[in-house]
């Protein structure tokens, strides 16, 4: 336990999204969130400006009008709509499917010390392999298909779920779990009143986390042999040398990030009202 | 642990509310409690004081069913809440709803509307525990064990984290629900004064036996400063191991 929690808040650091400093520094000073676009704005424009005189080889990397032009082209062709579900619906089942098996599992070796015992060892064992690292052996096991694709997701956000369901389950303040029980709470009411939405805090963490190790592993899955998806667009533009087009998938798939952990913070938002409070302190 | 659980039907109103025999305790090896003995009567409100460490709580906690591996056997006569030293309100539910935790039966939301209306709070219903002060949150801590109107209040130094001021002030307040509801209670304090001023009889946990069971030869009203209290303040410290010349003090 004391080792897990210790390797696991190293990991949270590592890798939990960076806090928004935004939202306090625009209160500050109103004047301060337009100085803040100062310096990405003139840098897409000195990317232009480079591209129109010839500095920048068009061939190595296209101009922003470009990249523009290229997305609109693909968007009404509806091009970008088929690869773009295609890539959503990868990442939405390998996230289904590592999720709630990391739930699970979580929640046993949290709750019930035999789970503990069966079910941490082994885990804490695999999450020193780095996952991406599997492909070789996922292609020998899994194929170069769909499979592929939606285990290398799946395990992605596997390991973020399981320790941050773990750790928020043996969080749990114990005094409150006896106070339940003097109200006359039995097991069930307790796991529903008390344990989940005490470790709900830390589900949403997990959650965020596993949303970022789900793309990074959907971009590693679709550069191999795919036939449709993101990654497919980017792979095929690269051989017929269309560089707006690669660069048009990355910033696809950097908007998917983003919006997917914008969506989860306003959720988190959302349900845990009551944490506002205590952040007020 | 033998639990025994009798229901009200009884007719004999002096059977005790709760009654322990040979309660026994420790934690690998060291015995905290060694064969404690006691009986509540209903509507009687015991203090029990004891130094740190000495098992007052761990006695609490055995009384309100609270501990599966404590030794000994408890009957129970009618309901029991608890009151705990912190306020122990789940963050996640509203006031209202960390009233009605658990309580089941009809009516709920106006008896807990009632509830918080007798501690002050009536209008801290939809708040979350985190905008409460201290004292609020005790209080709203009190309302829910109040609403499941309990025969048995179990208290484990309800006001020991409050300030002196507030101290008093739900010590008046404890008075009032007591007069009103006329539950028996069992109050762990640190405070002998609190104890001169709330309780009919004091117990004193020491060596993990008690060691002393005399009832508080005060009448009602008291306040702090009846010159009544002096004598037994210095009997029961004396008991508590202080020996100070003042007539004032506390048993921690
Ligand atoms: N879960 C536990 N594991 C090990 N020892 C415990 C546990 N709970 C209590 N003890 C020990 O039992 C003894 C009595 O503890 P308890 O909490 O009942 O004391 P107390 O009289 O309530 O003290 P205080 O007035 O400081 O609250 C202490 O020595 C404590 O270390
Ligand atoms: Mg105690």
């Amino acid at each position: 336990m004391t080792t897990s929690s210790l390797v696991e808040a190293a990991d949270r650091s590592t890798v939990a999204p960076a806090p928004t400093p935004a939202r306090s520094r625009r209160g500050a000073h109103p004047g301060r969130r337009w100085r803040r676009a100062l310096t990405p704005v003139g840098l897409l424009l000195v990317w232009q400006a480079a591209a129109q005189t010839g500095r920048l080889p068009p061939e190595k990397l296209s101009a922003p009008s470009e990249v523009a032009r290229a997305g609109w082209r693909l968007a009404r062709d509806g091009t970008l709509g088929v690869h773009l579900l295609d890539s959503l619906t990868r990442a939405g089942i390998g996230l289904v499917i590592g999720g709630a098996l990391a739930l699970v599992l979580g929640a046993a070796a949290g709750l019930l010390r035999l789970g503990d015992d069966l079910v941490d060892p082994p885990v804490q064992m695999a999450r020193m392999l780095p996952h991406l690292g599997l492909v070789p052996l996922l292609i020998i096991w899994v194929g170069i298909g769909e499979s592929l694709k939606i285990t290398l997701v799946a395990l992605g956000a596997f390991f973020p779920i399981y320790f941050n369901t773990y750790a928020g389950i043996r969080d749990i303040d114990e005094r409150l779990v006896e106070a339940a029980r003097a109200c006359g709470l039995g097991q069930l009411a307790r796991l529903r009143h008390v344990v989940l939405p005490g470790a709900l805090p830390s589900l949403f963490l997990g959650l965020r986390l596993a949303l970022g190790a789900a793309w990074l592993s959907l971009v590693v899955g679709e550069q191999v042999n795919a036939q449709t998806g993101i990654g497919f667009l980017m792979m095929e533009a690269r051989e017929f040398s269309q560089t707006e087009v690669v660069v048009l998938g990355l910033l696809v798939y950097a908007l998917l990030g983003l919006l997917s952990d914008l969506a989860l913070r306003m959720l988190e938002r959302r349900t845990l009202t009551w944490r506002r409070g205590l952040q007020a302190r | 642990m033998a639990t025994r659980t009798t229901g009200t039907l009884s007719t004999a109103t002096t059977r005790p509310v709760v009654t322990a025999r040979e309660v026994r305790r420790s934690f690998g090896g060291t015995v905290v409690l060694d064969d404690v003995d006691l009986a509540i009567d209903p509507g009687e409100v015991v203090a029990l004081l004891g130094g740190s460490g000495s098992g007052k709580s761990t006695l609490l906690r055995i009384l309100a069913g609270l501990d599966p591996d404590a030794s000994g056997e408890i009957s129970r006569m009618g309901s029991q809440a608890v009151v705990f030293q912190e306020h122990r309100l789940l963050p996640w539910k509203r006031v209202a709803d960390n009233v009605s935790l658990g309580v089941t039966g009809g009516g709920v939301r106006e008896r807990v509307a009632a509830a918080l209306a007798e501690v002050g709070l009536a209008d801290r219903g939809r708040s979350w525990p985190a905008e409460l002060s201290g004292g609020q949150a005790q209080r709203v801590a009190v309302a829910r064990a109040l609403v499941r109107e309990p025969a048995l209040l179990l208290l484990d130094e309800p006001f020991g984290a409050l300030d002196a001021l507030t101290r008093l002030k739900m010590q008046t307040l404890f008075g009032r629900l007591r007069a009103e509801h006329n539950f028996a209670a069992l109050l762990v304090t640190h405070d002998v004064d609190e104890a001169l001023l709330l309780a009919d009889r004091t117990l004193v946990l020491d060596g993990g036996r008690i060691v002393e069971n005399a009832p508080v030869p005060l009448t009602r009203p008291r306040a702090a400063d009846d010159p009544g209290f002096g004598p037994v303040r210095r009997h029961l410290l004396g008991r508590l191991g202080v020996q100070s010349g003042s007539d004032r003090g506390s048993a921690s």
